[in-house]
């Protein structure tokens, strides 16, 4: 078994046997995983297999049937005070002709840590400089976001998680529309944020390129089939319960 | 010798009390307005709006019959139709645009019958297509007073409202009660609609909410220019409305919206970015970049 590098940081998220239904319909089912601060987790399944109620449930939007969510600890209302989990919608979920620019959005991310005006401080103003300085796009800063290709709007989003500076960042299809040279970049950021403790979940479709930088995966499918070291878990078997049906194309080369 | 006439055919009316109160009222109607169309038009709440001002009929004609402020009546109705509609959409499988169809026509049948068996207090043609040229000094003040609440409020939540319009998810993952902005927005919208009732009427204020939005949506990408370009219209179409039914002898929510919807045109045809002949020049209005 591979050594996770991480193994001695204290649990970031904790979901502890969570099952959410919507208006009776399970979603989710008795979902359990703990991750660790400094450690990057991707999560796979296929559409409607309950990705986006993990998400919403680790962000606090949808309250479990049965089990909790903690964050560090703590439970859904002061996470979200504390703007503890960022999120990185996927690109449809965006209204991209939006009156915003770039240094707009990613000012949102300070929100939380503003009076009730949000009036961004001279300290607000720098994390959000830094944070576009760190995705390569502080030039782009008075684009309106519509202006950007597929790489810049993802980048422009991750900048924000950045301004927010939560110690959990979920990224939902962060790679879909972005070219290899973009992807890489972010992968690095991601790696770089590992390192300096952040907990990282990244829903994707890319199995071959989980496990380049992930440390762990979730397979899920209404329920966590399997969790761990991406060896112990990329499993044919696994992958078929995951995906119902034929496995050999999903499973990454080498 | 051509200012001159301009001066005079501007100050001619105002001579007249009743067309000085017009003009200040549906000038300040129009700003207040404004404001909140940038919200409407960017959330996509055009229905919403036409909903609430059609709600708040029989509001208006009960406070007439037990003779309280038309403000009250109308106000209780408008939050109330927004109430029914979350209810029925959150308890029965109907889609939201057919239940805004259903609860606000419900409610207006319900103001046509109360009026029609009130004839004598309550002139139908005012609350459908309001009398800004007959307005009391009462009447001005509680516009005074309830447009500015709306003022205060959307100058306090200003960026929360926009972030709440622009994402929401991201809004409650830091913490912001969008729940409460949601109701918030919409309390703003009747109070906004009460309003507006005496000037331009239940059936044109819809326009008065959506178009100087969409005007200034048109005009620039940044939402803070956005504001002051759509208060800017809504001002300017409400004076010149104002005037034009002056010298038409003509419905003066009537001039204003249809100066309004003029502006509108002409900022569709002639905005500097996204303006038709902007377009057709074959520059498209959003360039995507390759990646580089």
């Amino acid at each position: 078994m591979r050594m996770a590098p991480v193994g001695a940081n204290p649990v970031s998220v904790e979901v502890e046997n969570v099952t959410v239904d919507y208006n009776g319909k399970v979603a989710l089912h008795g979902a359990s995983l703990q991750l660790r601060a400094g450690s990057i987790c991707g999560l796979v399944g296929m559409n409607g297999s309950g990705k986006s109620t993990l998400f919403k449930a680790i962000m606090g939007f949808v309250p479990p049937s049965s089990g909790r969510v903690l964050i560090q600890g703590l439970p859904s209302r002061l996470v979200q005070k504390r703007s503890l989990v960022a999120y990185v919608p996927q690109a449809e979920e965006v209204d991209w002709n939006f009156p915003v620019s770039v240094w707009d959005v990613v000012m949102m991310g300070r929100y939380g840590y503003m009076n009730l005006l949000r009036m961004p401080s001279a300290r607000d103003r720098q994390i959000v400089h830094d944070s576009l300085e760190r995705v390569q796009m502080l030039e782009m800063r008075d684009r309106q976001i519509g202006e950007l290709s597929g790489g810049q709007r993802k980048r422009a989003f991750l900048a924000r998680a950045l301004a927010q500076q939560g110690s959990v960042i979920l990224l939902d299809e962060p790679f879909t529309g972005v070219d290899i040279k973009t992807e890489k970049a972010m992968i690095d950021l991601l790696l770089e944020l590992k390192q300096q403790g952040h907990t990282i979940l990244i829903s994707t479709h890319d199995l071959a390129s989980i496990t380049t930088f992930c440390d762990q995966v979730v397979l899920i499918n209404r329920t966590i089939l399997a969790y761990g070291d991406i060896s112990d878990v990329f499993t044919e078997e696994n992958l078929a319960r995951t995906f119902g049906g034929s496995v050999g194309k999903f499973l990454p080369e080498s | 010798m051509d200012t001159l006439a301009i001066w005079q055919w501007l100050i001619a009316p105002l001579q007249y009390e009743f067309m000085l109160k017009a003009l200040i009222v549906s000038a300040f109607v129009g700003a207040v307005c404004a404001f909140l169309s940038c919200y409407m038009t960017l959330k996509g709440w055009a229905l919403m709006g036409d909903a609430v001002s059609h709600s708040v009929t029989p509001g208006v004609v009960l406070a007439y019959i037990f003779n309280l402020p038309y403000s009250i009546g109308a106000f209780v109705f408008g939050v109330g139709s927004v109430l029914a509609i979350g209810f029925i959409k959150s308890k029965t499988r109907i889609k939201e645009d057919t239940v805004i169809g259903l609860v606000f026509t419900g409610f207006f049948a319900l103001g046509l019958v109360l009026i029609s068996k009130n004839p004598s207090n309550v002139d139908l043609l005012h609350i459908l297509f309001g009398n800004v040229l007959g307005i009391s000094t009462g009447d001005m003040i509680q516009t005074f007073i309830i447009g500015s609440i709306t003022l205060v409020t959307l100058l306090i939540l200003r960026k929360d409202l926009l972030l709440f319009c622009f994402d929401p998810t991201h809004a409650r993952s830091i913490g912001i009660n969008i729940v409460a902005l949601h109701y918030i927005l919409l309390g703003v919208l009747s109070l906004t609609i009460v309003a507006a009732l005496q000037t331009v009427g239940i059936i044109l204020v819809v326009a008065m909410l959506v178009t100087p939005g969409a005007t200034a949506y048109l005009l620039t990408d940044n939402f803070d220019r956005m504001i002051p370009l759509a208060i800017a219209s809504g001002v300017f179409s409400s004076v010149l409305g104002t005037y034009i039914s002056y010298y038409l002898d003509g419905s003066t929510g009537g001039c204003i919206v249809v100066t309004q919807t003029l502006l509108f045109v002409v900022a569709m045809i002639f905005a500097p970015k996204y303006g038709l002949l902007k377009q057709r020049s074959g520059s498209p209005a959003v360039e995507i970049e390759g990646e580089a």
